[in-house]
């Protein structure tokens, strides 16, 4: 490969490296709000949380970017910068499955806890901020890890709607090159490393978090499969969406 | 905003013949990942170093990778060595490879599930070592795991429309030639991610209530 097919793979890294980071602050913030929503005690919060994430996990990620792209600007007039739709569509989606690692942890943390608020009269909201959330967190890390992965496969499908992201460079060096095994064993590699990168620096942040409430973190990621494979609810939320 | 009915009515028999071939690819896409799966999960037991490494390392690499390329890959690398798959056929084979090693996970906590009392047993019968697993564990770890399996399908029914990109025209493939012949998109897009939801959430409340008969 020469430099300036080289130079073309570096800029879709920098595009699918922005995608990860702007879809996964989408996707955290649509994650809590919408995971604090389905332990709401209001049916109607409860119902339209869960309707939410339904109806974005009901669907494949590739179709609600298309919807994006297509139906948006024709519905309401407005069209997005490609990466902004992409960050929209992917933080919208991958927030839906995030939504249920919050709610699953927040309803794990031990109730004794929830009613130690309720006898200290704190409000709903101090309840959550200093009691639910600093102990369902650090419980968090481990899912919001593979769901980070699943999200960094996920930006891959923007390059069907022509985004230069690392799979569409990939594609175009392809065309240049006319030699497909070397490109995209290089494609796939670098996209290896990087969910390689991710699992490590979540697996720190883990360990930071669990430290500050005096736990150990879990420690074989076997054993971490094997538990959520075996006590997985359903709604695919465990599956992968790649 | 604008609806056309006539428009979703022009696209039934296109969303229809999409339709079948969604089905169709899920339906090999997860007898491939099944059984691969069970081959991977199996081949981890291996008694040496030398069958696990590469198989744990092989399968850890397609996960964290994105199917679309992994698609891509199959697509544009095999001519060039020259195998020839149809373009459902790849998509089928990436599909089954990459959930492959997802189910290979759920196997391997099946197996792991089973009582080790069954194995003491099965050895105090004196069972060959394949009569173990055909007659004990497998019976046993495959009713623990199809919940999970099921998960997995549904995940790959959400990653098919992927195979629009290699030229099946699936769902979306059909939905999105509609909308450029017609510069109608709206209506096709709606009606396919309806479609979606309707396939894939009776389809999770049906896996719960399965869940709870078979695990408890």
């Amino acid at each position: 490969m020469t430099p300036g097919l080289w130079e073309l793979v570096l800029k879709g890294i920098w595009v699918t490296l922005q995608l990860l980071f702007l879809g996964s602050l989408v996707a955290g913030a649509v994650s809590f709000v919408v995971g604090v929503a389905r332990t709401s005690r209001r049916w109607i919060v409860r119902f339209l949380a869960g309707l939410y994430t339904e109806v974005f996990r009901g669907t494949s990620a590739l179709i609600m970017i298309f919807w994006v792209y297509f139906v948006l600007p024709l519905a309401f007039g407005w069209q997005l910068v490609p990466l902004w739709a992409g960050t929209l569509a992917l933080g919208l989606t991958y927030g839906a499955y995030g939504s249920e690692i919050v709610r699953g942890a927040l309803n794990a943390v031990d109730p004794a806890q929830r009613e130690g608020g309720i006898a200290l009269s704190f409000t709903p909201w101090q309840r959550m901020r200093l009691i639910l959330l600093p102990q369902a967190v650090p419980e968090m890390i481990p899912s919001f890890c593979n769901l980070l992965v699943e999200l960094l496969k996920g930006t891959a499908l923007v390059s069907i709607m022509g985004m230069g992201d690392l799979a569409f460079s990939g594609n175009l060096v392809r065309l240049a090159l006319q030699e497909s095994a070397e490109i995209y064993a290089y494609i796939l590699l670098i996209y290896f490393v990087i969910a390689f990168v991710i699992t490590r620096l979540m697996r720190v942040l883990e360990r930071r978090l669990k430290a500050g409430l005096g736990r150990a973190p879990e420690r074989p990621a076997a054993a971490r499969e094997t538990r959520r494979a075996s006590a997985s609810g359903v709604g695919a939320a465990s599956g992968g969406t790649s | 905003m604008t609806w056309d009915w006539s428009a979703v009515g022009d696209f039934m028999p296109l969303f229809r013949d999409g339709l079948l071939v969604t089905l169709k690819a899920l339906a090999l896409g997860s007898l491939i990942s099944f059984a691969l799966g069970l081959v991977w999960a199996l081949l981890m037991r291996a008694p040496t170093r030398w069958v696990r490494w590469p198989v744990g390392a092989v399968t850890e690499f397609v996960r964290n990778t994105p199917l679309l390329v992994q698609l891509f890959f199959l697509f544009y690398v095999l001519p060039e060595w020259n195998i020839t798959f149809s373009a459902l056929t790849t998509g089928v084979v990436a599909i089954g490879l990459h959930y492959s090693t997802y189910t290979m996970q759920v196997y391997r906590a099946g197996i792991e599930g089973v009582p080790a009392g069954q194995w003491e047993a099965a050895t105090a019968l004196n069972l060959p070592l394949r009569r173990t697993w055909t007659a004990v564990i497998l019976p046993q770890a495959i009713r623990r795991v199809v919940p999970a399996l099921g998960n997995y399908v549904i995940s790959m029914l959400k990653d098919t429309p992927m195979l629009m990109a290699i030229t099946v025209l699936e769902m979306l493939g059909e939905a999105r030639l509609y909308s450029q012949e017609h510069f109608q998109f709206t209506e096709p897009l709606t009606v396919i991610g309806v479609a979606f939801i309707l396939i894939s959430y009776p389809a999770s409340l049906l896996l719960r209530a399965l869940e709870r008969r078979l695990v408890r």
